[in-house]
């Protein structure tokens, strides 16, 4: 089967490719890049289907390295079917599922199950990212070795952090071996505790226990230095504040550490949580105007690698509670991109090249994929973006879950075609 | 002039002037307590429902007798937050209140925005009673009223709460409240129970009473909460009551008229002495009347009620 985008602007940052070529694909693999005239007349022909592109963006596959696929335990608030194609819809064609299901996915059959599911029922790419410690009780260290044998690309106890300094130190020392990420949820649970918000003056206000910015940037600190202790190879997630970004930055001098940020983090701020919506309660919690700011600014100058969604779905009858005893998390597959182009790529706080890298190459390259480029021979994963496509978000989500800040928003640049191994999955927003 | 809102949320949530209208209109409702039948009309065929999700009686009492005394139907409902969790959610509740409709929905509720979620979700007009640690706005009201009352004026008065402002309902209220009212605020307590960045509402900070004592027309003192040594947010209540407590000693440099408030209940020797809560100084139990006539004030100016109705 043959495929062929013609008239885009093609975005590969792996290979500096930024300019408006076509792109054939045979059974699945990318086999020629080049300008219209170079095609050859036995390259395109009448089986093969064409996708006009005229206008609009086409870049690598994107991928997301940090979603909650909630499929074992939690299959009312989404499963691996649902998940990946809200991730189709987004634009993205593999994501990175976390272990916090039930049960947590701490040793081989758990791995296997999601990469079988996945295979089965998923329609983008899935790849597990296994547990650090069993249970992810922060005790011991789960069979890290037979995961990755498996097939996992990272570890992580996310939802949690690794409390014990030590536990996590030998995590960064054993995985080290397997070159496999350990992925930190940085939060100190003693400071954080009942927290709901960000700390500050609108938690006095609202009457909302607050959880310091500390919180997270004391287990920044800690795990950039158990990371030069160990040697291990160490990844941020979802980091949030203007001193996490500045100890990152710091540390890269030293040593390899890499980090993300999720698009709530730069779109929405504390005050947003006026009117107690909880759609606003995500753990780490949105911060400051500030802090907005200095992510624009680590994003802009490499500090922070990657952009992730931390897609984390909750059913209705979950999140319509008391602000306390809603649970924490929002969806973003289907919003990430557009609240990308919006708010930093429109704000021209990264150029367009920046931002494609950091949901193609640099993902890939943190967590060793063979994914996030256009070069020949590789897997046909791609996504069509259509810059100028305005949309106000709606509740119609492809997720089962529907818990989201950015309804009734107004965005401007979508993902138009989704493309899964020469597969055409997504076209004009609808699943194929 | 009327209120220009369906509900009282909060005191964040009005101006000067609805504050005013409100200490205002309480004025004749309080004259009417003196009197052998309490009883007005203006309510007569709404109905107020009490929906308590936390153990109050002062506050529940008082709106009740607020209610009947317009002559409203009251309605009771009372549920211990932790059989919530398990049971039917507030939108669920509100949905049914809703549907029986209720004019008036009297909300207490152990967590921040409460009221907020039961506002947006029906019709009735939502009064909160206090919600967490956020706002009680008719004890605020009830405070001012009180102030206003004894010194004829909340301008340019330097009031001062002593506490625990971290947990306080009625601490923000009253900052919200008096400031708008141009009065000057005080805060008082350990370092530990003053929230984060409050000055930025306008307060100053003090750890020690002493130095401002002198100054002070009004001392409003805050329940300590017996389990907030267990999250050692202070090291003993006998430590507390040492630094904090008031007691007749530490008035001695404060003004002949300083008045003594305390929202009640009061923990006698431990935020403030017996003496101090019996003694001259002291508005504690005029507070409790007060309270019923502001919340008639309320209940009458939310049912659409406007400032000459009740005036003579």
């Amino acid at each position: 089967m043959k495929l062929v985008i013609r008239n885009g602007r093609v975005i590969d940052p792996k290979n500096k490719i930024d300019k408006k070529v076509d792109i054939l694909i045979e059974n699945g693999k990318i086999t020629k890049i080049g300008e219209s005239s170079k095609l050859r007349p036995g390259d395109v022909t009448r089986s093969t289907i064409t996708i006009d592109a005229t206008g609009k963006l086409v870049t690598p596959g994107l991928i997301d390295m940090h979603t909650h696929l909630r499929e074992p335990g939690r299959e009312d608030e989404e499963t691996i079917a649902s998940g990946t194609r809200a991730a189709a819809r987004g634009g993205f064609t593999s994501i990175c599922c976390m272990p916090n299901t039930q049960p947590v996915i701490d040793s081989v059959s758990g791995v296997k199950f999601v990469l079988t599911t996945g295979s089965q029922e998923g329609v983008v790419n899935v790849y597990p990212i296994g547990s650090i410690t069993k249970g992810q009780k922060g005790e011991e260290l789960a069979e890290i070795g037979k995961m990755r044998i498996a097939g996992i690309v990272g570890i992580s106890d996310d939802g949690k952090p690794v409390m014990n300094a030590q536990i996590m130190r030998r995590a960064l020392e054993y995985a080290k071996m397997f070159n496999l990420p350990v992925i930190s949820h940085c939060e100190d649970l003693n400071l954080s505790l009942d927290g709901v918000m960000n700390e500050g003056f609108t938690s006095t206000i609202l009457g909302l226990k607050g959880m310091p910015r500390q919180a997270e940037e004391i287990m920044v600190a800690r795990d950039i230095a158990l990371a030069e202790l160990s040697g291990g190879k160490l990844h941020l997630a979802h980091i949030t504040t203007r001193r996490s970004v500045e100890l990152v930055r710091q540390a890269k001098k030293r040593i390899k550490v890499t980090c993300e940020t999720a698009p709530h983090y730069f779109s929405l701020s504390e005050e947003d949580v006026r009117g107690y919506n909880t759609n606003t309660k995500i753990n780490p919690p949105l911060r400051t105007k500030d802090d907005i700011e200095a992510l624009g600014e680590g994003l802009a100058d490499g500090t922070i690698d990657c952009i992730a969604s931390d897609h984390a779905p909750h059913l209705d009858v979950e999140k319509d509670l008391e602000y306390n005893m809603a649970p924490f998390g929002i969806i973003g597959l289907e919003t990430m991109l557009p609240l990308i182009l919006t708010n930093l790529v429109r704000k021209k706080i990264l150029s367009l090249n920046q931002a494609i890298a950091k949901l193609t190459v640099n993902p890939a390259n943190i967590l060793g994929l063979e994914k996030g480029s256009l070069s020949i021979g590789s897997d046909a994963d791609l996504t069509v973006i259509d810059l100028n496509l305005k949309k106000k978000i709606g509740n119609e989500f492809t997720s089962q879950s529907k818990n989201s800040p950015f309804i009734g928003m107004e965005l401007k640049g979508f993902p138009v075609v989704t493309i899964v191994g020469g597969k055409v999955l997504m076209k004009d927003g609808e699943l194929i | 002039m009327r209120l220009k809102h369906k509900d009282l949320l909060g005191l964040e949530y009005l101006d000067r002037e609805e504050i005013n209208l409100i200490l205002e209109t309480a004025t004749p409702f309080k004259e009417l307590f003196t009197r052998s039948v309490k009883k007005v009309p203006p309510l007569r065929g709404k109905t107020v429902v009490l929906l308590f999700y936390e153990p109050s009686t002062r506050t529940r009492i008082s709106f009740e007798l607020a209610a009947k005394r317009l002559s409203a139907d009251v309605l009771n409902i009372s549920a211990s937050t932790s059989s919530v969790a398990k049971g039917e959610s507030l939108i669920d509740t509100a949905k049914t209140l809703e549907a029986m409709k209720a004019d008036f929905v009297v909300i207490r509720h152990s967590m921040a925005g409460a009221p907020q979620i039961l506002a947006r979700t029906i019709s009735a007009s939502i009064i909160n009673a206090g919600d967490g640690t956020h706002e009680h706005p008719t004890q605020g009201l009830l405070d001012m009223f009180t102030i206003w009352e004894k010194k004829g004026r909340l301008s340019g008065l330097k009031v001062a709460i002593v506490g625990d402002i971290l947990h306080s309902r009625v601490a923000r209220s009253n900052i919200w409240g008096l400031n708008k009212m141009g009065a000057k605020v005080y805060v008082v307590g350990p370092a530990t129970l003053i929230p984060p960045r409050i000055e930025e509402m306008g307060v100053k900070i003090f750890y020690d009473l002493d130095e401002i004592i002198d100054e002070l027309d009004v001392i409003n003192i805050l329940r300590i909460q017996m389990e907030r040594q267990k999250e050692n947010l202070f090291p003993s209540l006998r430590e507390y009551n040492e630094i904090f407590g008031i007691t007749d000693e530490r008035l001695k440099r404060a003004k002949k008229d300083l008045l003594v408030m305390h929202p009640g209940p009061m923990n006698r020797g431990i935020e403030i002495s017996s003496s101090v809560a019996e003694g001259s100084r002291s508005v504690i139990t005029e507070q409790v009347t007060n309270g019923i006539a502001v919340r008639m004030a309320v209940l009458y100016l939310l049912a659409g009620g406007d400032s000459r109705g009740m005036k003579r």
